[in-house]
């Protein structure tokens, strides 16, 4: 059904386009006014309508197709199922599975009954849809045939929808934020004030509460158990590990940057370059990989050799390995910043007297000061945001502590580990890993915005 | 401050040879040489990690592309398939294959005759042992009633051994000349030299060196103090006053367990595991039975030495027996591991592949290629070209470098959100994690695309213009095709950032153990990445190996996309 659908789809559009450009091309004759068009464009103008009428009555009619095929069937089960919502899930789903032929067993006469009126309404539906984008594309392609004339405007409607067109792709970055927004703030709303939700917290529980257990809530009938949602130990155990990152990544990703930009010949960077490079393409699982199978051993075998007890998912690990991962962010951001310290700077520098070290501490670093610590601002966003490496190499234990030897967990390791595996939607436990994407993304969200701000303002400075 | 044109008082003097001038330049140049030295080390530390990482993951990987199997004649019996059942494929398929590959085994290595070592023997094959079988006999039913050669695989632990996770072995000729008891069960040998002084004296050793080892743990484990460790520091003191008396025992029988290295006798073309052995005797139990129990002449038998003790490897004595046997008459051999890339996941390691991954990571690639390059090509388009510099512009414009730096997680959180919770998209689905990267990679794509159209010089549009292009023909048939190899570039890049992403399709249910390769977009898939995920959680150590196999060919595809991209901007690069 789909396939025919396209297919004529494909049939329509082609025609559009050729007949619309014949008819036009017919109209170039000696001694006739001349087109304000091209005859491409009285040929794309049709087929743009032929697209947009079918495509969208597909995307409209399926929807609603699937609808009415459902709430059919579902009127043969009868209204005592429609209204419970856990067996109208089940009963959807068996119907469906009847339909495609994957139920196991031998169904119940009202299942096969209501399957069959599944069947048939969508079958019915999809027929419908089918003769309605047929005639809706015929209509679109006779209308705009029937218009071709020498003065006919087809390349500027053209050009509009193809404005409109490009206008809509440009707000999908918008509609993105929007939908993050609001699918994260929706359910953090709920988290906190659903009153049908048992065991939420308060917000001030949420903030400022020390221990965090969402285990116990599995299920919203559990509301006994004792659960916490206390979100400090993970904003701890992400601020641990994140300093530890930058600890590492700081020193090492700055002294590089300076390193390539004022010391190394072309020869030594084109080397050099590309090895960072390499680090920032590794996908971080496969450092998270690493972490967890040669890091954390090498650091636990180590901590035994001084008497230290390690923990087998000791924040260091993920510490370390995370730093790995931002040096080339705050490398290759602040060898651009000091690359852009006008020269006359150094010149000056130089003039004094000054070593090329005294030059860089005293005059190179305070002048790009702004752009260093932009990348390290946008550093510590991605760290934070960081998932793989910790879900890997971190622990899963909520502890409230500032010893890196021990295993720490945060922010994105919880909401991973609430959310993977089945859900449920109305679970305080599952809402409280969309709470938490919400802390993340308006943290993160903050430190980028902080970082973009700093850069602009000192871009001014040297123009 | 110093006074340069000195009018008043006395004009300054730069002292540039007294030694104290010269310390101090002493001292500036060495915190200049210090300082470069620190750049220096910090781009070697880098490589250094960069260096370390590559070559654990190929240490690692390397082995998952090979594969042990046994190659044996293996004799399929007439009324293995009925005759008139031979043209069905499904017949063959489903025949019982076990059987078969049991008596090939047997046969291999003959007069086994406990249960138990037989049970032992067969397990040393994996449960796809006769898969490739399969595949010959129903490719040729001419071949049911023949003898066929073909390599049974054999199983992860197996392999392992192979690959060199197993134990040292030492082998001693004997000096003096060796008595058996008997052939089989449990016998006893004599020697007429005390042959196995050397080894009670090792094993005492061995006990005082472990107890040495642990008498440090728990000096270790004391200093922690705390209620929790006193039960261990207990356990630990027992055993070192365990072994410690059968140091100071005068005894010279030793009794061997599996804590301590393994001692075997190979006399009379037999395998005999000791667990009991003074200077001169030793009794145990045959593994391999003996051809006779007759006498061997010294330098025809040998004390063998399993160095890694039994409890601490995954193979036993018996099966190393076997297995060195059986590579000892030339059956094993190591072939490229092309189930690697055929098969799909599995729970068995040596049956498992990556090929439901790969094709999972394709399907989701297409989809997020196929929505993203027309709208972030079009989306830049229109923010660099047709754009009114207004405040949506402008909110547009900030949105688009904020999305870029949203971590990804938060994706997954909007897919599962809004895809699946919403507008029911069905989990696991290529469909689903390829629209979730879409709009990851999307501001990747619009701002590599933007920078791509602003490097075109605005005199190829206004020449355009200039001979009556309207606005949309000169940027689509001239300023677009200039931009488009830096269009290419930026959406490779992005696609390899899309290859390499595995938080967001975590979210979305694209973990579940998939054993079928996915045919479809709705079909539950997983995705390399993810793949390497789940491989890396699981304990056995065949999967380590896999895991980092997995992730050279991911970093394979990696490097050929950020080498295509590399390419396409060398070779189409314009300086205007």
């Amino acid at each position: 059904m789909t396939a025919l659908y396209f297919v004529t789809l494909a049939i329509l559009v082609a025609a559009a386009f050729l007949i619309g450009r014949q008819r036009a091309q017919s109209l170039i004759t000696a001694g006739a006014p001349s087109l304000h068009s091209l005859p491409s464009y009285h040929g794309m103008l049709p087929m743009a309508a032929v697209l947009v009428a079918m495509l969208l009555t597909y995307a409209i009619g399926t929807t609603v197709v699937a609808k009415y095929a459902e709430s059919s069937a579902l009127a043969v089960l009868g209204a005592e199922t429609i209204a419970d919502p856990l067996k109208r899930s089940a009963g959807l789903r068996d119907i469906q599975n009847i339909a495609t032929g994957k139920h196991s067993g031998e169904p119940s006469a009202l299942l096969k009954d209501a399957a069959q009126q599944f069947a048939s309404a969508s079958a019915f539906g999809k027929w419908v849809v089918y003769g309605l984008g047929s005639l809706l594309g015929l209509i679109g392609m006779g209308y705009f045939i029937s218009r071709i004339s020498p003065v006919y405007r087809a390349r500027n409607i053209f050009e509009k929808l193809i404005l409109v067109i490009m206008g809509i792709c440009a707000t999908v970055a918008i509609l993105t934020t929007i939908g993050i927004v609001f699918s994260v703030l929706f359910e953090t709303f709920r988290f906190f004030f659903d009153p049908a939700l048992k065991g939420r917290p308060t917000v001030s529980q949420f903030l400022f509460g020390t221990e965090w257990n969402p285990q116990a809530a599995l299920r919203a009938d559990q509301g006994d158990i004792k659960t916490a949602f206390g979100f400090v130990p993970l904003l701890t155990g992400t601020l641990l590990i994140t300093t530890i990152a930058i600890l590492v990544a700081g020193p090492l990703g700055l002294f590089s940057a300076i390193y390539l930009a004022e010391y190394a010949s072309p020869r030594f960077r084109a080397i050099a370059k590309p090895i960072l490079e390499v680090l920032a393409g590794i996908p971080t699982v496969v450092l998270g990989f690493f972490a967890a199978l040669t890091v954390a051993p090498l650091i636990r075998g180590w901590g035994e050799q001084y008497g230290l007890d390690v923990a087998s998912e000791s924040a260091l690990a993920a510490g370390l390995v995370m730093g790995m991962m931002i040096i080339p962010f705050i490398s290759s951001l602040s060898d651009d910043v000091i690359n852009s310290v006008p020269q006359s700077l150094r010149d000056g520098a130089y003039a004094l007297g000054a070593t090329k070290s005294e030059t860089i501490k005293n005059v190179i670093l305070p002048a790009a000061l702004p752009g260093i610590v932009s990348a390290f601002m946008l550093a510590i966003s991605r760290a934070i945001g960081e998932t793989m490496i910790v879900v890997m190499a971190a622990g899963l234990a909520a502890n409230l502590t500032a010893n890196p030897l021990e295993a720490v967990t945060t922010i994105t390791v919880q909401i991973k580990t609430i959310l993977v595996g089945d859900q449920e939607f109305d679970s305080a436990k599952t809402l409280a890993a969309f709470a938490l994407g919400f802390v993340l993304f308006v943290v993160t969200l903050i430190l980028n915005v902080i970082a973009l701000q700093v850069v602009r303002r000192y871009r001014e400075q040297y123009d | 401050m110093t006074d340069i044109a000195g009018t008043d008082g006395p004009a300054f003097r730069l002292d540039m040879t007294s030694d104290a001038a010269k310390r101090r330049i002493r001292k500036r140049y060495a915190a200049e040489a210090r300082f470069k030295a620190y750049g220096l080390a910090a781009l070697a530390v880098t490589t250094l990690f960069v260096a370390a990482l590559v070559f654990d993951i190929i240490r690692n990987g390397i082995p998952a592309f090979t594969q042990h199997s046994l190659m044996m004649d293996v004799a399929v019996p007439a009324d293995f398939v009925p005759a008139d059942k031979r043209s069905n494929p499904v017949a063959i398929r489903s025949a019982d294959y076990f059987p078969v590959t049991r008596d090939a085994l047997k046969a291999a290595i003959p007069g086994i005759q406990s249960r138990q070592g037989e049970r032992t023997l067969v397990r040393l094959l994996s449960s796809g042992a006769a898969d490739e079988l399969r595949d010959r006999l129903v490719a040729d039913p001419g071949l049911i009633g023949k003898t066929v050669r073909v390599p049974l695989l054999l199983s992860d632990d197996a392999d392992l051994y192979f690959k060199g996770s197993g134990t040292p072995i030492i082998k001693r000729n004997g000096v003096g000349t060796a008595t058996p008891s008997g052939t089989t069960g449990e016998i006893t040998i004599l020697t007429s030299s005390n042959d196995f002084a050397a080894e009670v004296v090792a094993i005492k050793q061995a006990a005082k060196a472990k107890a040495d080892t642990l008498a440090i743990e728990a000096a270790r484990l004391a200093t922690f103090g705390g209620q929790s460790l006193a039960p261990r520091i207990a356990e630990i003191n027992a055993e070192i006053a365990e072994l410690r008396a059968r140091v100071d025992s005068p005894k010279v029988e030793e009794v061997l367990d599996g804590k301590l290295p393994s001692k075997l006798v190979e006399i009379n073309g037999g395998l005999v595991k000791l667990t009991r052995l003074t200077d001169i005797s030793v009794a145990g139990e045959v593994l391999l039975p003996l051809t006779s129990a007759a006498e061997a002449k010294p330098g025809n038998w040998r004390v063998v030495t399993y160095a890694t003790p039994e409890s601490n490897r995954k193979v036993s004595d018996l099966e190393i027996g076997y297995l060195e046997r059986l590579r000892e008459k030339g059956f094993v051999e190591n072939r490229f591991n092309t189930r690697f890339f055929t098969a799909g996941d599995s729970r068995e390691p040596e049956l498992a592949g990556i090929r439901g991954a790969l094709i999972g990571s394709l399907l989701t690639l297409a989809v997020t290629l196929v929505l993203c390059v027309p709208i972030g090509v079009l989306a830049a388009v229109y923010l660099e070209e047709f754009a009114a510099k207004n405040r949506l512009t402008d909110i547009i414009e900030v949105n688009i470098n904020n999305l870029a730096a949203v971590p990804s997680i938060v994706f997954g959180l909007l897919g599962l959100a809004v895809f699946l919770n919403f507008f029911n998209f069905p989990r696991s689905a290529p469909l689903v994690g390829g629209l979730v990267l879409a709009l990851l990679v999307l501001p990747t794509i619009i701002i590599a695309a933007r920078a791509a159209l602003k490097a075109v010089p605005p005199s190829i549009k206004e020449a355009a213009l200039g001979v009556g292009a309207s606005h949309q023909q000169a940027v689509f048939h001239h300023v677009l095709p200039l931009a488009m190899p830096g269009i290419m570039t930026g959406t490779i890049i992005g696609m390899a950032h899309a290859l390499g992403e595995t938080a967001p399709l975590l979210m979305i249910g694209m973990v579940a153990f998939i054993v079928d390769v996915p045919g479809a977009l709705t079909d539950a898939a997983t995705v390399l990445p993810v793949q390497i995920y789940l491989w890396s959680d699981l304990p056995e150590q065949a999967f380590k190996l896999k895991t980092a196999g997995a992730i050279m060919v991911l970093l394979g595809f990696l490097f050929l996309m950020n080498g295509a991209a590399i390419y396409l901007r060398k070779k189409f690069e314009r300086r205007w």
